[in-house]
């Protein structure tokens, strides 16, 4: 029994490292060996088998910037309401976090299926940059909450007792001292939400579109690189390399976002209470 | 400069962030609303032949959502049953043989395939995967391919939550066990893993969640035939890829189909989360 | 709690308790954490069949140099043992030794009662069988009935052991140990979370077992010291090497009565603690 732990322990831990080993490789190695910066400058032609993925990065951006532009004020206010005022509201209270732990479980396509419900056909922004952004914004929303929620929370409580004490207003004690003592878990929240915008797909395929040109304003449709890869290894024959390559860029971005989370966890948090 | 009285300011905050704070229960409700609103046409106009029509042919006006639900059911549970052992043994693994300068490295790894979109997961499966099974029975996509992808994509979280629980747990219990001198694997087997019935419920029921509700991976690798599978080597096609392949050119009753069947999966991933807080419940434990 | 009965209880004689023979053998035993050490080039012979005393105040030692008697210490990475022990006439660092029956044959009570956590007769069940041996059951509930607790539970063997209280847990452990049929038994302060009704219990517990056992128990109170044991170890806090050594040992009137050292003297008085 104990040798027989001991080795499928081993296999399976080893097994799986060497998968990962494969997937990371396989996707560096093909890149590299095609590698050239112009891949990132260059916009797209013959569907994409050929030149760069630029007017696709800067696409991104623009729904990332949208998402976060709607997730950090609603994601704050939310938190700090869950925090500033949990005592007296109950019932609601459990509603909120019941739906926020819901929220986070809802797959993807039914976000996509919803954001194209609502903000392209409701709200009539059509397939655009707004309604993948917004969309994104939604599915990040529990994340950001519980992350920033974390981080009011640890505001210790000898810092609200002073400021009552100097009769302090509820809002100057929010704006001066707990959103600033907070302000490492917010960032790690953002930074969160940033890593579940990158990789997501589903919800952007009938809501952000499909369109790799530059696009003109956020109204204009806009590719995702994520959605990019989709395209090139299902649709496009040929089109394997160019997908390696955005592959190549998308997890690059994934990593350095989880390296600043690790650092600011490490430098910045060194003084307060962990996530 | 219009200067609000700090009482009046602590007012309009409080009304203001009661206002953003409901916003979550907001989002929820309209979520189930407005699906509910596009699928009424699909369930008045053709409520029994989600399960009686020949097959999908929506262009024909046929819904039969059977083979996809089945399609959707047989690769998640596959995958479970593989993400399961792989998780269980990894994190035990982790903790327990896992050399101690390794351990860190080796539990960053795990986070590491939760970081992985789920695009290039199957994008790696199209270019690596399908073309193995490929050489021993075509076509590479899959059922078998679709299993093998999801439980790489779902069994981190069987993973760090036993980590995470192993950390938590006394560890008079371990010096106790050695004390008595209990093998290693006695003490996992039937001290530690028993005592953790709760959390592995837990996390298993979270994995069946995220899997119910994978799209792009088991779109690129199960080939999308829209058929009850007969084997592990036959194409399908879920309920998510379904909706993800149709929903761009889809109108009427189609379209109205399409959301019905996001309907579905929302209300079973709802019943799982149901299940879920009443375990929590009734077993009381942290997850 | 009259004298009568315990008629052992007031009679500390200067006699050796009985034909003394060794069971277990420390030479110049030192253990360091980090390069901290806790206690160094500690000496002695523990006899067989009797209850032998380690007292002290706290922070000399006294845990930590039992844990070393079954190699506890090993389950700590930052632990440096040197020196010798033997068991039975073997060193237990020996190659050939075989830790868990090792474990088995010096059986360890924590200060803590840890029951594991599975049902009341899980816990002693569970030890027996991984060891091999033969009717399981039945050792089980004969350990149960040699620590007074099967009047106790004998309705609710299959419930966890968890739910019981502070007093039975520990004799749950004690039962445990004892069910292994071990050679030697540690103690490491085993009362000192229990009422004192509790500690009664296991004190006529401990002198119920001896002879058949060897008991090795730490105790910070000297009064149970004095009702329990038949040898004593006085350890203290050496200032000049920062660490724990023997100062005193010999029978339990010998020190209680006659101690030659003032510091124990003073100690064992309730003059200094």
């Amino acid at each position: 029994m104990e040798s027989l732990t001991k080795w499928l322990s081993w296999l399976f831990g080893l097994v799986l490292i060497i998968i990962l080993g494969y997937i990371l490789g396989d996707i560096v190695l093909v890149s590299l060996k095609h590698f050239s910066w112009n891949f990132l400058l260059e916009s797209p032609y013959s569907a994409g088998r050929k030149g760069g993925i630029f007017p696709i990065i800067i696409s991104t951006l623009l729904i990332l910037c949208i998402s976060l532009l709607a997730v950090i004020p609603i994601g704050l206010t939310s938190a700090l309401f869950l925090t500033e005022y949990s005592d007296r509201n109950n019932k609601s209270i459990i509603f909120i976090r019941k739906s926020i732990e819901i929220l986070s479980a809802v797959p993807s396509i039914v976000f996509g299926l919803f954001g194209n419900a609502v903000f392209s056909v409701y709200l009539g922004f059509g397939f655009s940059i707004l309604s993948g952004g917004l969309t994104l914004a939604i599915m990040a929303l529990p994340l950001f909450i519980t992350t920033a929620e974390k981080g009011f929370r640890s505001v210790p409580t000898n810092y609200r007792l002073v400021a009552s004490s100097l009769g302090m207003s509820k809002f100057t004690m929010i704006i001066s001292i707990i959103v600033p003592y907070a302000l490492p878990s917010i960032f790690v929240g953002i930074i969160l939400s940033i890593g579940r915008a990158l990789a997501e797909t589903a919800a952007l395929i009938f809501t952000s579109g499909y369109v790799d040109r530059m696009p003109e304003s956020f109204f204009d449709s806009g590719r995702s690189l994520s959605i990019h890869i989709y395209d090139l290894s299902m649709n496009v024959p040929g089109g394997d390399v160019n997908a390696y390559k955005t592959s190549f860029v998308l997890i690059v971005l994934i990593l350095t976002t989880n390296a600043l989370i690790n650092t600011v966890l490490n430098n910045w948090y060194k003084k307060r209470i962990a996530l | 400069m219009f200067q609000l009285t700090r009482n009046r300011q602590d007012f309009y905050l409080k009304f203001f962030l009661k206002l953003n704070g409901h916003f979550s229960l907001l989002a929820i409700f309209l979520i189930f609303a407005f699906i509910a609103k596009e699928s009424v046409v699909a369930l008045n106009e053709h409520s029994s032949s989600f399960f009686l029509d020949e097959s999908w042919f929506p262009t024909e006006g046929k819904f039969n959502m059977v083979p996809m639900l089945a399609g959707s059911l047989f690769v998640t549970f596959g995958a479970i049953f593989l993400a399961f052992p792989l998780g269980l043994f990894s994190g035990i693994f982790a903790s327990f043989y896992c050399p101690a300068k390794m351990y860190t490295s080796f539990k960053r790894a795990i986070e590491l395939y939760t970081g992985i979109p789920s695009v290039i997961f199957g994008f790696w499966g199209l270019m690596k995967l399908v073309p193995l099974i490929n050489e021993f029975n075509p076509p590479g996509q899959s059922l078998l391919a679709g299993i093998l992808i999801l439980a790489l994509m779902v069994f981190p979280i069987i993973t760090l939550s036993l980590i995470a629980s192993f950390e938590m747990t006394t560890t008079n219990y371990y010096k106790v066990s050695e004390s008595l001198g209990l093998k290693k694997s006695t003490y996992i087997w039937f001290i530690l893993l028993p005592s953790l019935k709760g959390q592995i419920l837990g996390a298993t029921i979270l994995s069946i969640g995220r899997a119910i509700g994978e799209t792009m991976a088991v779109l690129m690798v199960c080939g999308n035939i829209v058929k009850i599978p007969s084997s592990l080597f036959d194409p399908i096609r879920t309920l998510t890829a379904n909706i993800a392949l149709e929903m761009a050119y889809a109108t009427g009753s189609h379209r109205s189909a399409l959301f019905l069947s996001g309907l579905l999966l929302l209300s079973v991933v709802g019943f799982l989360f149901f299940l879920f807080e009443v375990f929590k419940k009734r077993f009381s434990w942290k997850v | 709690m009259s004298l009568s009965k315990y008629p052992w209880k007031g009679k500390l004689s200067d006699e050796e308790c009985c034909e003394t023979s060794s069971i277990i053998s420390v030479k110049n035993l030192s253990l360091s954490y980090d390069e901290k050490k806790a206690f160094n080039e500690i000496s002695l012979e523990i006899n067989r069949g009797c209850v032998t005393g380690i007292i002290g105040p706290s922070g000399c030692g006294k845990s930590s140099f039992i844990h070393c008697l079954n190699r506890m210490t090993e389950l700590y990475s930052n632990t440096q043992v040197k020196g010798d022990i033997h068991f039975n006439g073997t060193s237990i660092f020996d190659i050939r030794v075989n830790l868990l029956e090792l474990r088995k044959d010096i059986g360890i009570v924590f200060q803590e009662p840890t029951p594991l956590p599975l049902s009341i007769i899980s816990n002693i069940e569970l030890p027996l069988k991984e060891h091999k041996f033969n009717n399981v059951q039945d050792r089980a509930v004969q350990a149960l009935k040699d620590v007074g607790l099967w009047n106790e539970v004998k309705d609710k063997l299959k419930t966890p052991a968890n739910n019981l209280s502070g007093g039975q847990k520990q004799r749950l452990c004690i039962a445990r140990t004892i069910a292994l049929e071990p050679k030697v038994i540690l103690m490491d302060e085993p009362c000192s979370s229990l009422d004192p009704i509790s500690t009664d219990r296991i004190e006529e517990l401990i002198h119920g077992i001896k002879g058949k056992y060897t008991i090795l128990i730490v105790t910070h109170n000297l009064a149970q010291a004095r009702r329990v044991c038949d040898y004593i170890f006085a350890f203290w806090y050496d200032e000049t090497s920062s660490c724990g050594q023997i100062l005193e040992s010999g029978t339990c009137a010998e020190i209680f009565q006659h101690s030659q050292n003032k510091i124990i003297r003073d100690y064992v008085g309730g003059i200094k603690g």
